[in-house]
């Protein structure tokens, strides 16, 4: 009999776990849907034309109309977004009008970069931002408070691209620190085997210390550069969400109880203020994922924000599609990982 | 409580102890890098390269059957050819291919591999491809018309009995270059002659070969040993993809890289006043102009056209926003082309652009847009610009775009006016005249869209007269014929030409023997030394 209620049981809860499975795929599905078909659009609308990025301004009529031809063009524009679909669904991205190369083969080559470079920042911003914002709470209304917050409010607002030079004139031209733009010195460039594209952690597996350090001077000032932009934004909301925790009756309890203070604000009060923090952090990094432009720009970082860049300056919708949608996918993913952590986080979002 | 600043503290600690002191290295002596935007590479096949970047490292990488020194262009001399001879109807060209060259692969260069590139450019039909079909070859005829006579000769038999000039100059671009024909044909996939592989891939004879090329990232190219010319002091030559000026002048400041490609025109003075460094120029073929369209019933008024060329301050852009980038040029041909016009009749003269107007029907100006690529020289120039027309009362709208879209709006003719950039296509007169004064049809569905179809000016007799030249084989008769054509240009056309563009670049002291040419397959690094 107890095994039977137990067939049961199964039977039920697994409908409602493939319906749940079937909601998410069907919502990532569309948002996919939705993603390509606004970027399919906005590329046709914008008022540049796609053959002259692959035949130049001097190539003659006939050799314009026939790339006109090739590119597919002459058809409708339903009927090029529905081309474009099934190929997607067969795995094809395509080939981009200005590398020449598969998409695939071309994201693959310059999200490393940007993934080295999103890990390392918003490791930076969040070691530094989430304990900044904290201080910034308990002393809230003090100079350290002030001070956190002003150093937030220029990370936030300062241009990037400014930034960026300042502090490559600092750190680089003047104090030599750490390496200047790129993400290796020539002399190193062809010392470790690529595998990942990650080039610290290639460097490390390989056991090549010297490339490593090399490649850490190299991204640790772009990286400290994101970091503190997204450590602008972590340590402002840890500072909102750490009030709203410090202002709660359990910790007006716990006091009570004698609990030391510091138990008090990183033990009990972080922990709840955690929750919500996940999503702001994993929002910043994959902010950072998209790749930024203007720091690929003036640390020469050979990143997606680069290559998608310039593929839509170009009209190389292909390779703009193709960046999209590994954006898109690198957002899903990233909103299902926090929610996941979340259940793991509060026990009453499991419950429910 | 006590222990929150300790941590604090802590952690920044650890963080700025990441940032330990990088010992700084100095480029390594066999090897030059350069800082350059490079973005513009989109193909590494002579059939197809028409880009900055690219014709660059054909230019290093590749060689053609003749070449012309680059401080005389009229000193033309062979280089995979020997010598040629010219018939005497001026219509076919013998060619002699010279003893013993090799390619890098080690395969030997033969008339075979010349025939083969000739008949593949033409008939892979790719955007420079034109430099050659003008003078009548199709994918059909090629065949016959490009013919091997022996193992090392061949003819190039041409429609008509062009100026020997013209043809041989057009046979130095790099469509014309020798490709590696039993490489290519080694990777052919559908009869394409290896094109797909030959995108990013190398097959010449050049001084260096091209190893690797990683879009926006970095061009690697290493000494070809199997060159016959003077073996380069440098093992290896290195783009690097540096897009923002800013940063490539901090890189070469540190001694990080050896040449800055990119170079602003605020910055030379800085640049040039250190002595670690020094900075090179050289002109080049490319003419910034406004073009007016004529479909605009105003500005097809003749006396509009001429009042706009006394509203533009030559001088003082050329001396300020534009110091040592340009030099003031009023002709379609530039500098150093057979037959250039050096006159500059046109200065800012706001009174006699202002009679002009009111002999228009315009005393008091009009409104007229203008599109501007969002560069920060043409913007620079083209808010000057703005600033001298409003001296007549003429209202200009500066509408900034990408080039993309700046370019796209100009060849479907629907501009006011256009500011815009043009170089030569290869050194001869006729690439200028073809474009500015050449307009065979000016329907809207025309075969040929030259700049002057662009501006919608319709002028058959200037067409026949660029036509003519074509074809005279009198070098001092040609020249005067092309000095006749530009001064009725300058006067009569909707063309506002301003400036010849000059290259700079910025170097480390120690880096010497670049030389930077006419076109950008002349600028070289074989006899870099560091």
């Amino acid at each position: 009999m107890a095994s039977i209620a137990n067939e049961e049981g199964r039977r039920g809860a697994l409908p409602a776990l493939a319906w749940k499975i079937v909601k998410i795929l069907a919502s990532v599905a569309l948002t996919f849907l939705g993603l390509l078909l606004v970027t399919f659009m906005i590329g046709r609308v914008v008022p540049v034309d796609p053959v002259l990025a692959v035949v130049g301004d001097r190539a003659s009529q006939s050799v314009y109309n026939r790339v006109f031809i090739e590119l597919g063009l002459d058809k409708p524009l339903y009927e090029q977004f529905w081309i474009y679909l099934q190929k997607i669904l067969s795995g094809d991205l395509g080939v981009s009008f200005l590398t020449k190369k598969p998409i695939i083969e071309d994201i693959a080559r310059v999200f490393p970069a940007t993934l080295e470079l999103a890990t390392v920042g918003i490791l930076i911003g969040t070691i530094l931002g989430i304990p900044l914002g904290v201080l910034a709470a308990v002393r809230q209304g003090r100079f350290t408070d002030q001070v956190v917050r002003v150093v937030g409010l220029i990370g936030y607002s300062a241009p990037i691209f400014w930034l960026g030079l300042l502090a490559l004139l600092v750190f680089y031209a003047r104090l030599h620190w750490v390496a200047g733009p790129g993400r290796i010195d020539i002399s190193y460039e062809y010392s470790i085997t690529s595998r990942t594209g990650l080039m610290l952690w290639d460097a490390a597996m390989q056991g090549q210390w010297d490339a490593f350090r090399n490649a850490f001077s190299h991204i640790i000032l772009p990286a400290s550069l994101l970091g503190y932009y997204s450590l602008a934004y972590i340590s402002r909301m840890t500072r909102s969400f750490m009030l709203a925790e410090l202002a709660q009756e359990y910790v007006i309890t716990a006091r009570v109880k004698g609990v030391a203070e510091w138990r008090i604000i990183w033990v009990h009060a972080l922990r709840n203020a955690a929750v919500p923090l996940v999503t702001v952090v994993a929002l910043s990094y994959a902010g950072l994922l998209e790749g930024s432009v203007l720091t690929e720009t003036v640390f020469a970082w050979p990143g997606l924000g680069q290559y998608l860049t310039n593929s839509l300056q170009n009209s190389d919708m292909n390779a703009v599609l193709g960046g999209t949608l590994v954006i898109g996918a690198i957002f899903v993913g990233l909103n299902l990982l926090s929610d996941l952590l979340y259940t793991l986080l509060d026990p009453r979002v499991r419950r429910r | 409580m006590k222990h929150l600043p300790r941590l604090v503290g802590a952690a920044l600690v650890a963080s700025l102890g990441l940032f330990a002191p990088v010992a700084r290295a100095a480029t390594p002596p066999d090897t030059l890098i350069q800082a350059w935007a490079i973005d513009d590479i989109i193909s590494l096949d002579p059939a197809e390269v028409f880009e900055f970047t690219a014709s660059e490292l054909l230019g290093n990488a590749y060689q053609g059957l003749i070449g012309y020194d680059v401080k005389d262009v009229s000193d033309i001399f062979g280089v995979i050819a020997e010598k040629w001879d010219i018939s005497a109807d001026g219509m076919t060209y013998t060619f002699t291919i010279r003893e013993g060259m090799k390619f890098a692969s080690g395969n030997p260069i033969t008339a075979s591999d010349a025939v083969f590139s000739l008949r593949r450019a033409v008939k892979l039909d790719k955007s420079p491809a034109f430099i050659l079909t003008q003078f009548g070859f199709t994918a059909d005829n090629v065949d016959a018309m490009i013919r091997q006579t022996g193992p090392m000769t061949f003819e190039y038999q041409v429609d008509k009995p062009y100026a020997p000039t013209l043809v041989l100059y057009c046979l130095t671009s790099t469509v014309g270059f020798i490709v590696d024909e039993k490489l290519a044909m080694e990777h052919e996939a559908n009869g394409d002659f290896g094109y797909d592989w030959l995108k990013t891939n190398y097959a010449g004879s050049g001084a260096f070969t091209i190893r690797e090329w990683r879009a926006n990232e970095v061009v690697v190219l290493e000494r070809n040993d199997n060159y016959s010319g003077p073996a380069p002091e440098m093992a290896r030559v290195i783009y690097r993809h540096i897009p923002e000026p800013a940063t490539q002048r901090l890189l070469l400041e540190q001694g990080d890289i050896d040449i800055a490609r990119n170079v602003s025109a605020d910055s030379i003075d800085a640049l040039a006043a250190n002595s670690d460094l020094a900075v090179d120029s050289g002109v080049k073929g490319s003419i910034y102009y406004l073009g007016l369209n004529q479909k605009n019933p105003i500005l097809a008024i003749p006396e509009v056209r001429q009042a706009m060329k006394y509203l533009v301050d030559y001088a003082t852009i050329a001396d300020t926003i534009m110091k040592g980038r340009v030099v003031v040029h009023e002709a379609f041909l530039p500098l150093g082309f057979l037959g250039a016009l050096e006159d500059n009749p046109f200065a800012l003269n706001v009174e006699k652009a202002k009679e002009l107007l009111t002999a228009a029907g315009y005393p008091n100006g009009f409104k007229v847009t203008m599109d501007t690529r969002n560069t920060d020289e043409i913007t620079a120039i083209g808010t000057a610009i703005q600033q001298t027309f409003a001296l007549a009362g003429i209202e200009l709208e500066l509408i900034p775009g990408d080039g993309g879209q700046t370019l796209t709006k100009y060849r479907a003719r629907n501009h006011d006016i256009y500011i815009g950039r043009w170089g030569p296509d290869y050194q001869d007169p006729h690439t200028n005249a073809d474009t500015f004064a050449r307009n065979p049809d000016n329907s809207d569905d025309a075969a040929s869209k030259p700049l002057a179809w662009r501006n919608a000016w319709d002028i058959p007799e200037m067409t026949a007269m660029a036509d003519a030249a074509v074809l005279e084989a009198d070098a001092g008769k040609r020249a005067q014929m092309y000095l006749d054509l530009q001064a009725e240009h300058q006067q009569t056309s909707p063309f506002v030409i301003m400036f010849q563009e000059i290259e700079v670049m910025a170097r480390r002291a120690n880096v010497q023997g670049f030389v930077v040419g006419p076109s950008f397959n002349d600028n070289s690094f074989k006899a870099v030394t560091k």
